[in-house]
């Protein structure tokens, strides 16, 4: 296998953890909230997920754990900015440290432990094509996270649920006047963002690297939130993100194995690296940011 | 109007002017939260809630030799937070500290590790001010970001931390690594000319220490008493209002982020050139991430900071003290950081709102 097709085999299942916790937080952040707690959660959904899974509940049950006890945690987060105006910002980095803690202080006992990961299923025809047929390998999670994703676009471009939940970041005062509840919209987005960083920090400690270590989601979380800047707030583009980074996460991989003498450090910094030449390339198009921009993103809301 | 019955709800009611008393009772208040919960934790995890107070508490104070590790630890988190807090106020959010705080420590590591033979009372001096520089280098990344490419700070910020967190890893592991070190990731011992001269006898606390506290003061004068300072933050409160009168946007960003720079690179200088004495893995503990906590509960006032630095500083002294006696993992005292920032947050609404208990059906329309 080439580096071409080794990296498009393995991009999507790569790119999956921060596709779902940038899906998460798109919800949040089109409902007006930042949530810069996402690496915590992560965290606490991986360790969740697989203290499950090594004690033998199976995978479905550990996903489920993961993005419940997130959920709960990013509760948290929503009952301290929506229920006590505090800033965003340093409620988000109060639930990532706290999220990180709980996670280590959980996982001391299964560190290093592994578990037998998810197996891959091939789509008959489309996998056995020349140099992509890698991208039609894929285990459940990735499908489904594929399938979140359409289904994510269409409910920001034709449903009314949609529509509510932009009327909440666009405009709160407005949408509570026409009868919106500002605070139920925003603790759901919010519930919501913390089950998809759970999910995607179980994905990534159950089935991408089926072993927990302390500190394993590895700014991850971080390149997630992220990754809604770079997609201007586009479901589309967040994809396109994720699949960018997951291929860049690869890179290292690809290059140490073809031999390439570069220092493995230099390697693992590269999705930050890349994070912050593309953070500055994008955010120098204002209009792009304003464009699809939430008005009222990381403001508190006061009748 | 207080008996409960559902037609009641609680709601938040702006105060005419912030509470004083609730200024300085929210950070009281959210430790108390703070202990309450975690114990309720170690309980759920089978341990002696008495053995973990008396270890987290008490003990850092019952002997002189534990109390000087706690004002060694406070130092670093106090210079940190004093940096970023006068950013915080600005409402510019450099959470990359502990990037800064790394480049220090190597930047000051590079004249021990380049000239291990050198000598002179210049040594430290000069060691301490390179890692201020390096600090202030590396935040002048983040502030290219966000004033020439409009990046946000925070992502920016903590992105460095991460790569630096890397760049560290690949100087022990290569070119800055001890020939014979045993293959360890660390530098050659320092010299005894590039360490900070003790200032207690007896003890690990040195000559950084006061001017941590020199800096403190300086601090404080720069927020609450200089033009500057008073820019910065009107700047941070009123952007319109501060564009309209002339302070410009770029300026206190660049000023917030080089002064959160230099004091988190002379606090990771103090670091290797005092108690670590070499450059080390262990370097990039988390002070960095702490700081920013300091900062918010002392209320990102000079004063504050240098008491919740204190506090911060007993915990994590306590909470090593807990894993031995106690037998408490050290993720634990990460734990009780975060449950405390958000009690503090809680807390600290009751400085701007008043509760009140009012009608449902009486909601007042905005």
């Amino acid at each position: 296998m080439n580096a071409i097709e080794f990296i498009l085999a393995g991009m999507l299942a790569a790119a999956t953890p921060f596709l779902l916790a940038a899906l998460g937080e798109l919800v949040a952040e089109r409902a007006g909230v930042l949530n810069l707690g996402i690496e915590g959660l992560m965290a606490f959904g991986a360790v969740l997920a697989f203290i499950i899974v090594y004690q033998g509940g199976g995978h479905l049950l550990g996903f489920v754990a993961a993005g419940l006890g997130s959920a709960v945690l990013s509760l948290l987060f929503a009952f301290v900015t929506l229920g006590f105006r505090a800033n965003q910002v340093a409620a988000g980095l109060a639930i990532g440290i706290l999220g990180q803690g709980l996670s280590a202080l959980f996982g001391k006992t299964y560190e290093s432990l592994t578990v037998r990961g998810l197996p891959k299923l091939a789509l008959p025809g489309l996998s056995e094509l020349p140099v992509v047929g890698g991208l039609f390998v894929q285990d459940i999670v990735v499908w489904i996270s594929l399938a979140a994703t359409l289904a994510l676009w269409a409910i920001f471009a034709y449903t009314k649920l949609g529509l509510i939940v932009r009327a909440v970041g666009e405009n709160p005062k407005a949408a509570h006047a026409i009868g919106y509840s500002v605070i139920s919209v925003r603790v759901l987005a919010i519930a919501f963002g913390g089950a998809m960083a759970g999910f995607a920090g179980a994905y990534a400690s159950v089935v991408y690297t089926p072993l927990w270590a302390d500190g394993m989601i590895a700014g991850r979380g971080w390149i997630a939130i992220a990754l809604v800047v770079f997609g201007t707030w586009l479901t589309g583009r967040i994809f396109l993100g994720a699949c960018l980074f997951g291929a860049v996460s690869l890179m290292g991989l690809a290059a140490q194995a073809t031999g390439l003498d570069v220092p493995s450090q230099l390697l693992s910094s590269l999705p930050y690296l890349v994070t912050i030449i593309v953070l500055g390339i994008i955010s120098a198009d204002r209009r792009l940011l304003k464009l699809n921009g939430v008005a009222s993103l990381g403001e508190p809301f006061e009748r | 109007m207080s008996a409960w019955s559902p037609a009641f709800v609680p709601t938040l009611v702006r105060r005419e002017r912030a509470s004083l008393a609730a200024t300085l009772l929210a950070p009281v208040i959210a430790l108390v939260i703070a202990i309450a919960l975690n114990l309720g934790l170690y309980i759920l995890m089978g341990r002696d809630p008495v053995a973990v107070i008396y270890a987290m508490l008490f003990e850092p104070f019952l002997s002189w030799a534990s109390f000087s590790e706690v004002l060694l630890k406070a130092g670093p988190l106090l210079l940190i937070a004093q940096g970023l807090a006068i950013g915080f106020r600005a409402k510019v959010f450099n959470i990359g500290a502990e990037g800064q705080f790394i480049l220090g420590a190597i930047f000051a590591s590079a004249i021990p590790v380049w000239f291990p033979q050198a000598t002179g009372q210049w040594i430290w001096p000069a060691m301490l001010l390179l890692g201020a520089i390096g600090g202030a280098l590396w935040a002048s990344l983040t502030a290219f970001w966000r004033v020439r490419l409009n990046a946000n700070e925070i992502l920016v910020s903590l992105m460095l931390s991460l790569v630096a967190a890397q760049l560290l890893n690949y100087l022990l592991l290569g070119p800055w690594k001890d020939p014979n070190g045993f293959n360890f990731p660390q530098s050659v011992m320092f010299q005894y000319d590039a360490m900070v001269p003790t200032l207690i006898a007896g003890t690990r606390v040195n000559v950084s220490f006061l001017i941590t506290l020199a800096l403190s003061v300086a601090a404080w004068v720069f927020m609450q008493r200089s033009f500057i300072g008073y820019k910065l933050q009107v700047g941070g409160l009123a952007p319109r209002a501060a564009g309209y009168a002339g302070f410009k946007e770029g300026w206190a960003i660049w000023l917030s982020l080089l002064i959160g720079g230099f004091a988190a690179g002379l606090a990771g200088a103090a670091e290797v050139a005092g108690p670590l004495g070499q450059l080390q893995r262990s370097v990039a503990s988390g002070y960095g991430y702490a700081a920013i906590i300091v900062a918010y509960l002392g209320g990102l006032h000079p004063i504050g900071i240098v008491i919740s630095a204190l506090v911060m500083a007993v915990i994590y002294i306590g909470g090593d003290n807990a894993m031995v006696s106690a037998n408490l993992p050290i993720a634990a005292v990460r734990v009780f950081q975060g449950s405390l920032l958000l009690a503090y947050l809680i807390a600290v609404a009751f400085v701007r709102y008043r509760l009140e208990w009012r009608r449902a059906a009486h909601r007042s329309p905005s």
